[in-house]
């Protein structure tokens, strides 16, 4: 006993520096790329393979590359022809939207992408954020529509590119996790018909592709239609996406219901609460949170899905792009065409995700 | 002793009935865990429940507001029946106030609107008076300076005077406790403690599920003991735990005193 204490009191309690092996540029490249043999061999691939790819596609985008050029032009060149993309950017964007009108859907773009990056900021979240959405879709529509204040009416058949991709979208999205959430919570009730309901409709939607949606909604519904009522091609593919998106978040937030302590529950009901403010109030708050890594993988999944709707010739960002490479001066530059559109998605995508995980962290920092 | 006498003393002038139990029978399935069970407890009476785990000891006190559906029997809370009627449920809710073992506070809520949340949505409280209400209980429970934190950044004990906050803000006439001491270190016990003593000062209808024996000798009327999903001996405290009547009193006595 004696000497175990006596050689506590030999340490010293002062806060010691850690040894400086792995300091340095040489230190950081011994413990992250050299430190195992195996390690060692991993960065020598690595290496290689980069020294074989990333210098000739750098050959082929940039140096060789023709970016103002016809068609023809392009053939005789070996490097990448963006030219495919500059030259048809107005119809790979718009589609067959009028071209002189085309500053309109331009324009509902921008008042998208502001209101969704002034919604970003959760101190802005309230009731007439709500209000101004409303009231931002409305006008969006309007301006895409026209036929009021002297604007030229543009069918919805003209509607396409990155505005129709947009539009299926953030209307799919918005409606499809209210509904979602509906879903999950009849899906955990206590009355047996809404529950069956529920668990029959998630079931279902889920069994069967988003394809096979999007060709009954275009093809077999109008079938039972009375003759003469015909429903616009949009807002039934709209329709489709949205059913079939709420049915995979209502499995995800009912991962998150499940998840939730009973004792939650109990407390809100002993204090009184009935069910609506219980779920309102104390549940969901805390369940959503817990699902937003899973919703966000949904979300961004549905949205790439909005590309489906090919198969029902609308004509969103990727039909788009498809018909422009059908045209004979530009056949066989997909390679651009497709890397372009790529990087759109990309950019969506990525700041959707990087979005999920600020939220993330901005609520984990107010409750920890 | 003097103080815990005129503790006691206080309580029990009125003889109004405020809780009712006749002939409870609750099954979980196949498993009957409360028997026959009849319980009369009069305005103001402080009650502590002990027996071993299993006993049916907090499935009593849940039933008392509904917490746990019973399947027999009738319970009469306050001149209410308790039955399907969502009416009476909420009534009754609103009349009966609960402390659970584990807190149950609202962890993505600040203290305070822990607090104000039940006045404010069942109550319909202006929020002006809510934010008065749970200070005034909060300053009760020696917590008020803690008013803007989340729960997690409370220690257990003040997380459970939080809790009781919680349910006097609803102004309840009657208070059910269930086991709200066993899941706190032991240093942190008294605190607790500390402040039902004082609810019970003021003259609280109490249900105490607790084995805390300072606690029942202090402040409780009768203490109950139950096994078996039965009412085994109801007695004071001090013939309880001084002189235990039952053979499985007896038993548990002596094994909680150790």
């Amino acid at each position: 006993m004696r000497t175990e204490n006596q050689k506590f009191k030999s340490v010293s309690t002062e806060n010691v520096k850690p040894p400086a092996v792995n300091i340095g540029l040489i230190g950081w490249i011994r413990t992250n790329l050299f430190s195992s043999w195996f390690n060692s061999i991993l960065t020598v691939i690595t290496v290689y393979i980069l020294w074989k790819t990333i210098p000739p596609f750098v050959q082929w985008a940039f140096i060789d590359s023709l970016w103002f050029s016809t068609g023809a032009e392009c053939h005789e060149a070996g490097g990448a022809c963006w030219s495919v993309v500059l030259k048809n950017f107005r119809f790979i964007l718009f589609g067959f939207y009028p071209h002189d009108q085309q500053w309109r859907p331009l324009l509902a773009m921008g008042m998208l992408i502001g209101l969704l990056f002034f919604s970003r900021n959760r101190n802005h979240w309230n009731i007439y954020l709500a209000y101004s959405w409303m009231l931002g879709l409305l006008l969006m529509g309007f301006l895409m529509k026209g036929g009021i204040l002297g604007l030229v009416p543009v069918e919805s058949i003209q509607w396409g590119g990155l505005p129709l991709t947009l539009i299926l979208s953030v209307f799919g999205l918005t409606a499809a996790y209210p509904l979602g959430v509906m879903l999950a919570l009849g899906r955990q009730s206590r009355l047996p018909i809404i529950r069956s309901l529920c668990i029959v409709y998630i079931e279902l939607i889920r069994g069967v592709p988003l394809i096979s949606l999007l060709f009954m909604s275009s093809v077999v519904f109008p079938l039972f239609f009375p003759e003469g009522v015909t429903f616009n091609k949009i807002i039934r593919a709209q329709i489709a996406i949205i059913l079939f998106t709420a049915a995979y978040i209502a499995e995800v937030v009912r991962g998150g219901l499940q998840a939730m302590d009973r004792g939650q529950y109990e407390a809100a009901e002993s204090i009184g609460l009935n069910y609506y403010q219980t779920m309102r109030l104390v549940i969901l708050p805390q369940a959503l949170k817990i699902v937003i890594p899973p919703s966000v993988s949904i979300l961004i999944s549905a949205f790439k899905d909005t590309s489906l709707v090919v198969i029902i010739a609308l004509y969103d960002l990727l039909k788009t792009t498809q018909s422009t490479l059908t045209n004979p001066e530009w056949m066989g530059f997909s390679a651009e065409a497709y890397l372009f559109i790529a990087i759109i998605y990309f950019i969506c995508c990525f700041f959707m995700s990087n979005y999920s995980r600020r939220l993330e962290r901005e609520l984990n920092r107010s409750n920890r | 002793m003097r103080q815990e006498k005129s503790d006691k003393a206080d309580g029990l002038q009125s003889s109004e009935v405020i809780i009712e139990i006749q002939n409870l029978h609750k099954w979980y399935g196949e498993m009957h865990v409360l028997k026959d069970i009849s319980l009369t407890v009069q305005k103001g009476e402080r009650i502590v429940v002990c027996g071993p785990s299993g006993s049916g000891k907090s499935t009593l006190i849940r039933c008392i507001n509904r917490l746990e559906e019973h399947q027999r029997g009738r319970i009469i809370v306050h001149g209410v029946e308790l039955n399907n009627d969502l009416k009476n449920i909420e009534k009754i809710r609103a009349d009966v106030g609960m402390v659970f073992q584990h807190f149950n506070l609202f962890p993505h809520l600040t203290i305070l609107e822990n607090l104000t949340l039940g006045p404010m949505w069942v109550r319909k409280v202006p929020k002006k008076e809510a934010l008065e209400t749970a200070m005034y209980y909060l300053d009760k429970v020696h917590i008020s300076e803690q008013a803007e934190k989340y729960p997690s950044q409370l220690s257990g004990g003040q997380q459970q005077r939080v809790a009781i906050a919680r349910s006097l803000c609803m102004k309840p006439n009657i208070m059910l406790f269930d086991e709200p001491t066993s899941a706190l270190d032991p240093e942190m016990v008294k605190e607790v403690l500390d402040v039902m003593i004082s609810l019970a000062r003021e003259g609280m209808t109490m249900i105490v599920v607790s084995h805390e024996m300072g606690f029942a000798k202090s402040v409780a009327h009768r203490v109950l003991f139950m096994d078996f999903g039965q009412i085994l001996e109801a007695n004071t405290p001090e013939e309880f735990f001084g002189n235990p009547q039952h053979e499985r009193s007896r038993l548990f006595i002596s094994q909680i005193l150790h």
